[in-house]
């Protein structure tokens, strides 16, 4: 299914809205009950700007872009630094989380995307890359 | 409060088996790929980053063994490298290891790694999680 994936190849960017919702939803799901990612008050304790995603919320949207990607490829690898937060105010907006992907190698069956992660005009994931078998 | 030095290399008792199932895995696919995909969802594998599911029960036993507060947390990096998908039916069992250890302008920089095995004992999947700990006033 990923045979159509070339070294070089700029993936369609994938978009996600987030709201403060989205982050209770992920905070049951994966039983990361963290108040920073839900209480102000928590959060600007520690001197975060407010409730901010899990970086495992935002490390959750690229694994599904991949999978979009990739029609839901084995991954064999996926890793990330999470280097600026995701502020989610407490509106019905939210914020939206742009996830860009380009085919960095395919060698073998296994092919490296590389991904730009961004939260406005901010890079919020260092280094984001998947391995996938193809 | 400075964590204890003497961490490093340190291994913590394996998590409680957790059993993978598939309205667990579809209410993940809800929260991180929506409604549709969930509903979609027909009892495959896991999303990549599902496996976080069971390593952070194993990094939740550690701060709480280390009297660490987990709102002080803040996640620095994640990798994950797997042997093969989960699927539902996986009984799993995380255990963590301290790998790294040290001190940048009063945080703890914590490198934890984890191994995810099945009840077989083959690995599933090895993370590797840098957590940075706000020290604060105690």
């Amino acid at each position: 299914m990923t045979g159509r994936l070339q070294a070089g190849q700029s993936l369609p960017t994938q978009v996600f809205s987030v709201r403060r919702a989205d982050l209770i939803r992920y905070a049951g799901a994966s039983g990361d009950f963290n108040p920073i990612h839900w209480s102000d008050r928590v959060a600007t304790s520690v001197g975060l700007p407010g409730v901010i995603a899990h970086g495992m919320f935002t490390m959750g949207l690229v694994a599904r872009a991949v999978e979009v990607w990739t029609d839901a490829a084995e991954v064999v690898e996926l890793g990330c630094r999470f280097t600026n937060p995701v502020p989610v105010p407490d509106d019905e907006v939210g914020v939206e989380v742009s996830v860009a992907g380009t085919v960095k190698e395919a060698a073998g069956d296994l092919i490296t995307i590389t991904l730009e992660v961004t939260c406005g005009a901010v890079r919020v994931l260092g280094m984001p890359k998947a391995v996938v078998r193809g | 409060m400075a964590v204890d030095q003497s961490l490093i290399g340190r291994e913590f008792a394996p998590t409680r088996a957790y059993a993978v199932s598939v309205e667990k895995v579809r209410e993940f696919i809800a929260a991180t790929a929506g409604p549709k995909a969930a509903q979609d969802y027909a009892g495959g594998s896991a999303p990549a980053t599902f496996p976080i599911v069971v390593a952070f029960d194993a990094m939740f036993a550690f701060l709480d063994a280390e009297g660490i507060d987990l709102f002080r947390i803040v996640h620095g990096d994640q990798k994950f490298t797997y042997e093969r998908p989960i699927l539902p039916g996986d009984v799993l069992t995380a255990t963590l290891s301290v790998a790294s250890l040290r001190q940048i302008g009063g945080a703890d920089i914590i490198g934890t790694r984890s191994e995810i095995r099945d009840a077989s004992g083959d690995l599933v999947c090895t993370t590797a999680a840098t957590l940075l700990h706000r020290g604060g006033d105690g």
